[in-house]
């Protein structure tokens, strides 16, 4: 059990890594990488969502969305139990569940633990619409190669927030040098961004083939 | 609003508004599915039908959207148009297209393409507009994906739609895998900042020469 935890966080952190291999929240990875305190804190609050997230569109997924037996749905309408509601329902179950957990997260951080509400604040609303918290509720959810159980999906989920944060602090920690380089003038800004990320992704192509 | 107006919207989208090139928007799906041009123009189809639909529907129901619930109501609508084209492209496309592009199909829902352009111009524009708008900023993430996917394309796999190029040509398959994603879309985006700053240096050369001249 813990070593196929391990697998599944080595695999998200290194070898599967949201930004650099998959292409999700490259948005934020952009916007938000130019000081290494906002990338720390942007990374921290998109795992927080992402783990819940995961947990949450699981449950929506295996109890609502599918066809079978667990449906609870099915319990009032009993057509539901053969077709399920995945094709339909999908994606805006998901979006909703994301958007509502932020909200949630949101006014729980406010009145809880108003320091670090402070140090977030901004970057919370940004999180509905970063591709990645969504991508990873999809990916959680394909069942290809495998159904996932709950405590895999968590764990995934809080993997790829652990992979999305490291390479915010790597990519922050070369802007911060980049902004004192002479960069030629039409390379200034995202070109450059984008360049150093290919490379970094060169870097982490060398995990690949490490897990299955 | 006259006709040439209707034209402007639509053509604005395409060089002055680009979205990828110029206002640097939806790179997750224009980094992910450009590993070949068939991917990258049924990514921008699928797209740009979602785009024209929710600025269609966005700008005839926006008043009664009230302000403070507006994002929410965006993103039910969205989402609604992004579950079609999913099961349209399903029920219509070869399989192993569908495969390609994958996630990224259903992700269309959190492209900032489409929640700018419902946010900034749908929600404050009459229809007719409002579709010409999502169609012109469409055509252009479309016509840039293309650019995209054709150098990734030849680069990295030697073919263009499927078609070899050259006997000759080894292949540098880095270019269709994560890194030359990235480095291409880099050398792009610096050609074509290049090509602003050469212009507006032009510009500013005329502008000096005629204030010596007075």
């Amino acid at each position: 059990m813990i070593k196929e935890i391990a697998l599944i966080i080595i695999s998200v952190v290194f070898v599967n890594n949201f930004v650099l291999a998959k292409f999700l929240g490259l948005c934020p990875f952009l916007g938000v990488s130019q000081k290494t305190s906002s990338a720390m804190g942007m990374g921290a609050a998109v795992t927080f969502v992402m783990t819940l997230s995961s947990a949450i569109t699981w449950i929506v997924y295996n109890f609502i969305l599918l066809p079978g037996d667990a449906n609870i749905i099915a319990k009032v309408f009993p057509s539901i139990r053969e077709v399920g509601l995945v094709e339909v329902l999908k994606t805006i179950s998901y979006i909703l569940v994301i958007a509502t957990l932020v909200q949630l997260v949101e006014m729980m951080l406010r009145k809880m633990v108003p320091a670090l509400y402070e140090s977030l604040g901004i970057y919370l609303p940004l999180i509905t619409t970063n591709c990645a918290v969504l991508g990873v509720a999809l990916l959680n959810t394909t069942d290809s190669p495998r159904h996932l159980g709950f405590l895999q999906a968590t764990v995934q989920g809080f993997g790829a927030g652990i992979g999305f944060t490291l390479a915010m602090l790597l990519m922050s920690g070369i802007r911060e040098r980049l902004a004192i380089v002479n960069i030629p003038q039409p390379l200034r800004g995202i070109p450059i961004a984008f360049i150093c990320t290919g490379l970094m992704a060169l870097a982490f192509f060398g995990f690949s083939g490490m897990v299955q | 609003m006259s006709e040439q107006n209707n034209l402007k919207e639509f053509t604005k989208g395409i060089i002055q508004y680009n979205p990828l090139f110029v206002l640097v928007l939806g790179l997750c799906p224009s980094l992910a599915v450009t590993t070949s041009v068939k991917n990258g123009v049924a990514m921008g189809g699928a797209a740009t039908f979602v785009l024209i639909c929710s600025n269609f529907i966005i700008s005839v129901v926006r008043s009664f959207i009230p302000r403070e619930i507006r994002i929410p109501c965006f993103i039910v609508i969205i989402a609604a148009f992004v579950t079609m084209v999913e099961l349209l492209m399903k029920a219509y496309l070869p399989p192993e297209l569908n495969a390609s592009l994958g996630i990224f199909i259903p992700l269309i829902v959190v492209n900032c393409i489409i929640m700018y352009r419902a946010e900034s111009f749908a929600y404050k524009n009459k229809p007719l507009v409002s579709v010409l708008d999502g169609a012109g900023l469409g055509l252009g993430w479309t016509l840039s994906l293309c650019l995209v996917s054709a150098i990734r394309e030849v680069l990295g796999a030697g073919t263009i739609f499927g078609l070899k190029v050259s006997e000759s040509y080894q292949p540098a398959s880095v270019m269709i895998m994560a890194p030359g994603a990235f480095i291409a879309l880099g050398i792009l985006l610096g050609f074509f900042n290049w090509r602003k700053l050469r212009k507006s240096e032009k510009t500013m050369k005329v502008y000096k020469v005629s204030m010596e001249h007075d």
